[in-house]
């Protein structure tokens, strides 16, 4: 990694409150960042610590009550539909739910299609664009001649969110939010998504947000990790200070909890690590 | 989609509901080929004309129809049975009592055995014990009537002289003499009867069909654009809007939509009442549900992922209202308008009779084809076919929309497909 | 050896889908369990894991239905009984079941208190209020949850708490074997640890005798459960003790199923984790041959072809592969 770091995303003091008045929550409390281009960092939480909120108000798809986000250096600007579209250029997303991530009634070409409107090719042969999609598809090991004129319902799981990243590859933006990419898909297909996107990474140099609640999966993919509690940051660092030398008490105490194989865990029934109760 | 359609296809309930109401609509479509004319002339002069087949008496009797003789076994009698009287038959029963025959052996209801059983054990001169004199002359006249009755010499046809006015014999009339039907230019079949007016109920029920399910077309439509549109408007947009669209919508549950509609229906007053009218007024009154079905569909669909990422694809408002919400909630649309025509139907018949619906004397609908039963006491007057088969249509029509409805519902609706 | 509490011998229940197809989610699957241990069963998503699950109550309903195969427990052959025999002698004394989203179950206008009188009253009539309060409130003194959780209403729990409750439920007449699908999933970390801490306290109180465990979660599975079974299109393919499973995998397909665990611990960060390239056949048209055949790497066409047994071997292991263990080891070492 060069010295010189260009910082492509912070905010300061973010906030958003929910409901108003006696009904009022804080989702995300008064939060600082400040996210490198190029880095692949994993906000870590476990659900209601307001990880998703704050990834929504990153991408502009819900309003902030109070803080700056700035994007690549610039108070971002996203009051008219037009800006919006020139920031979604920027700024883009990967969702939990495969499933649910693709409108049923249209075909796979579509949405790649899209893209390539998105990104100013609307004017393009459509020889052009096919060429476009097929290089996008190859890139996450689908065949696009495979792909063509089918709904989103006759792929699996980890197809359809593999398709995800072809559009991602499609629009390369300079920052991509993934959200729990791989939480809703099985464990044989988990690493060839994240494979993939570590490959998006190398190849393209955009910054990866990974949003999750498993430290396993985080401290295996990220540079640094950021841990979330009740709508702020307690801690961030490079993976291996915040897992291996955790400072805050609630990593610590989140990294005690997770079940693990090769130290001891705390209630671990398993006859290497196990204490011999005595009833 | 497609494989959705399937189903429907497969779908015993829909396909129950979808082929009934077909059926009614070709039949109200092919009918008035067949029976052409006003629906609502006046046919009849006598009132509730009973259902069955009607010839014309003049053209039976007329000289010039050809007579074909039949010698049919059976028919004096059959005659007679079709003829004899309750009080004759209650009589011959009371005799063969008093001549020592059990009275559960005898059915007044079956004239043909009665007759067979009176051939059998009568005898005029025999005097039963105990019966006065009044009475046994009184069998006798009864036995010469019966008898007489197989004597079929007794009609005679005269016309009247055109020039001295003077009765001519012109042919007679015996009960071996047949004409046949097709020689009969006037018969008229009224399957269902008359109403009080003598109007012809069947010509009439296929027009009010037609014209209720216009009115059901009119106001489902009605309904559903309006509720289609403020529950997008309200479930997207959200925030204020969503809030002043579901106040009136909380306004108008909080007042029973009939009395709405009687109140909107009194106040138009009977010169604007027509057929669209009053279509349109149900319509307006009953898109409040529908608004609530859309808006809670809207507000789950408004926060999945596919909408999130086709704002990121940079799509317009319209655009991610039209193709990225309306198809989830297509299915569910029709099936509310399915509803609405369904309970617009059902909103007119209450609506006529209470007296205000379509004031119009040109057409007919279900309601007011109730209403004038119920206004002229057919229901006193046992005329059973002016309002039972309105009844039956109304229950039917609904009954096969609501069946289509449900048997989309299991398809579509993903909380009740196994 | 101890004693064996639950024995099932070639179980295969089945699916009958909208279009009378049919789905054989558990086929040919056998294998004991001893008092006293707990077994696991990992798997993708849609092999068939949560069905052996419900199979194993011996309680039937549309649409699935028993096919095949006999399952004994404590002696009891459960398999031949009538349904309502089942659920009346067999439910809740020797077996009870925790579902995925067990504290979602709790009906919500109803206290903790009334649903343990329901499970007693099906078994003992005639318990008296005071007997099963008594009861109910020694277990939970046992199992250190709150006394007070018995008269409050499910909506008034946390939802690890609802978990432990819906579990102390249905162990209240400690059963012989307890089934838990999943019971920590859908919680967080932290509350996932005092599940599976109480689901210890039940084994070692002897509360339960012995424990299935069905998670997706390796690492906690390895920690939970003595052995692991894994499963794979609708078959056991490899049965093992946890230890021999999650170092030492046999089958191509647990091989990469193990290779895919992430956990924070030192060192992981440097080992690649493997992927299983395809996706598991279609039930509906199992494939002929061993099912794995499709996305195995090693697979020869004979794979494609032969019906593969399961073979025993050393150390109580169990694995459905044509490949014996020495030519598997070999295999694996080239890598």
């Amino acid at each position: 990694m060069s010295e010189y770091r260009e910082v492509c995303l912070s905010g300061t003091g973010v906030t958003k409150v929910f409901g108003i008045g006696s009904k009022k929550t804080v989702a995300v409390n008064n939060v600082d960042f400040k996210f490198y281009s190029g880095e692949l960092i994993s906000i870590v939480g476990e659900s209601g610590s307001g990880k998703t909120t704050l990834i929504k108000m990153l991408l502009g798809l819900t309003s902030v009550t109070s803080g700056e986000i700035f994007f690549m250096g610039e108070k971002r600007d996203i009051s008219s539909h037009k800006k919006k579209k020139e920031y979604w250029r920027g700024i883009q997303a990967i969702f939990q739910d495969p499933y649910s991530s693709y409108n049923i009634f249209s075909k796979i070409d579509s949405v790649l299609l899209d893209c390539i409107k998105m990104r100013g090719g609307r004017g393009l042969p459509y020889e052009k664009k096919v060429d476009m999609m097929r290089e996008a598809c190859s890139f996450v090991n689908l065949k696009f001649d495979e792909m063509t004129n089918k709904y989103p319902f006759e792929l699996s799981g980890g197809q359809m969110q593999r398709l995800m990243i072809a559009r991602i590859f499609l629009l390369k933006p300079k920052i991509l939010l993934a959200d729990e990419p791989t939480s809703m898909i099985d464990a044989c297909s988990r690493a060839t998504i994240l494979e993939m996107l570590l490959k998006l990474r190398d190849e393209t140099g955009m910054m990866i947000i990974f949003i999750t609640h498993d430290m396993g999966l985080a401290y295996y993919v990220s540079d640094s990790v950021y841990i979330m509690e009740k709508g702020k940051f307690v801690e961030y660092g490079s993976a291996n200070e915040v897992v291996l030398t955790p400072k805050a008490e609630y990593t610590k105490q989140l990294l005690n909890d997770v079940p693990k194989i090769h130290d001891p865990w705390e209630f671990s029934r398993n006859k290497k690590f196990r204490k011999e109760i005595t009833v | 989609m497609k494989n959705q359609i399937k189903q429907l296809l497969k779908s015993g309930k829909f396909m129950v509901g979808f082929i009934v109401f077909m059926s009614i609509l070709l039949f109200i479509t092919i009918y008035p080929f067949f029976v052409p004319g006003n629906p609502l002339q006046m046919i009849g002069y006598n009132s509730f004309i009973p259902p069955g087949t009607y010839l014309s008496l003049y053209d039976a009797v007329n000289p010039n129809v050809f007579v074909y003789t039949l010698r049919i076994p059976g028919a004096a009698e059959a005659r007679i049975v079709n003829t004899l009287p309750m009080s004759d038959r209650e009589a011959m029963r009371d005799w063969l009592v008093r001549a020592g025959m059990p009275e559960a052996a005898i059915d007044i209801y079956d004239p043909e055995t009665l007759l067979a059983l009176w051939n059998a054990n009568y005898d005029p001169d025999e005097r039963i014990e105990g019966m006065i004199l009044a009475d046994h002359r009184a069998y006798q006249r009864l036995n010469n009537r019966i008898q007489g009755m197989f004597d079929a010499s007794a009609l005679r046809l005269y016309s009247a002289d055109p020039e001295t006015g003077e009765p001519q014999f012109q042919a007679p009339i015996t009960d071996t003499d047949y004409i046949a039907l097709s020689d009969i230019v006037n018969i008229r079949r009224l399957p269902l009867g008359t109403d009080n007016f003598g109007r012809d109920m069947l010509k009439q029920l296929v027009q009010a069909i037609g014209v209720s399910l216009r009115i059901g077309l009119i106001a489902g439509s009605i309904a559903t654009a309006i509720g289609l549109l403020l529950g997008l408007v309200a479930g997207y947009v959200g925030g204020w809007v969503d809030e002043i669209i579901m106040f009136i919508c909380n306004l108008l549950t909080v007042i029973p939509g009939f009395v709405l509609l009687v109140l909107l229906a009194f106040s138009i007053g009977p010169a604007g009442r027509s057929v669209t009218i009053v279509g349109i007024v149900i319509g307006l009154t009953t898109w409040v549900w529908t608004t609530r079905a859309v808006r809670s569909q809207v507000l789950s669909l408004r926060n999945r992922d596919h909408v999130n990422l086709s704002k990121l694809s940079g799509h317009s408002l319209p655009r991610i209202v039209f193709k990225d919400i309306l198809p989830y909630i297509a299915s569910y649309v029709v099936m509310a308008f399915i509803l609405q025509v369904s309970g617009a139907i059902l909103a007119e018949a209450g609506l006529s009779m209470l007296g205000l619906g379509p004031s119009t004397t040109e057409v007919a609908t279900l309601g007011l084809m109730m209403n004038w039963a119920m206004s002229f006491s057919a229901h006193i007057m046992g005329a059973w076919w002016a309002y039972f088969p309105v009844v039956f249509v109304i229950a039917l029509i609904s009954f096969s929309l609501n069946l289509m409805n449900t048997g989309m519902d299991q398809i579509f609706n993903p909380q009740l497909r196994d | 050896m101890s004693k064996v509490i639950l024995e099932v011998n070639n179980l295969m229940t089945k699916y009958i889908t909208r279009y009378k197809e049919n789905v054989y989610a558990v086929n040919d699957v056998s294998f004991k369990l001893e008092e006293g241990r707990s077994v696991g069963i990992a798997g993708e998503s849609g092999c068939g894991k949560s069905t052996l699950a419900l199979s194993l109550m011996g309680y039937y309903f549309p649409p699935l239905h028993y096919t095949s195969g006999e399952i004994i427990i404590d002696g009891r052959k459960i398999t031949d009984m009538k349904p309502d025999d089942v659920r009346k002698q067999v439910l809740g004394t020797e077996i009870a079941y925790i579902p995925q989203a067990a504290m979602n179950a709790l009906n919500p206008t109803r206290k903790v208190i009334k649903f343990i009188e329901d499970v007693i009253r099906v078994h003992d009539p005639k318990a008296t209020k005071k007997d099963i309060y008594d009861l109910a409130q020694q277990r939970f003194e046992l199992l250190n949850l709150p006394k007070e959780a018995l008269h409050k209403y499910s909506v008034e729990l946390s939802g690890g708490m609802k978990q432990r409750t819906v579990i102390a439920v249905s162990t209240i007449l400690s059963p012989k074997v307890l089934i838990a699908d999943e019971p920590s999933s859908a919680l967080d970390v932290t509350s996932q640890k005092m599940v599976i801490k109480m689901i210890n306290d039940l084994m070692d109180l002897g509360i339960i005798k012995s424990m299935i465990f069905i998670t997706h979660e390796l690492p906690l599975l390895y920690n939970v459960t003595d052995d692991i079974m894994v499963m794979y299109a609708a078959q056991l393919v490899e049965t093992g003790t946890a230890d021999q499973m999650i170092f030492d995998p046999l089958h191509p397909y647990s091989k990469g199923l193990m290779g895919s665990i992430l956990v924070p611990e030192d060192g992981t960060r440097e080992a690649k984790i493997t992927a299983i390239p395809g996706t598991p056949p279609n039930l509906k048209k199992p494939p002929e041959g061993c099912r794995f055949a499709e996305r195995c790497k090693y697979a020869s066409p004979q794979c494609k072809v032969l019906n593969v047994e399961v073979s025993h071997l050393d150390n109580n292991r169990k694995c459905r592969c044509l490949l014996s263990e020495k030519e598997l080891r070999e295999v694996y070492k080239d890598e």
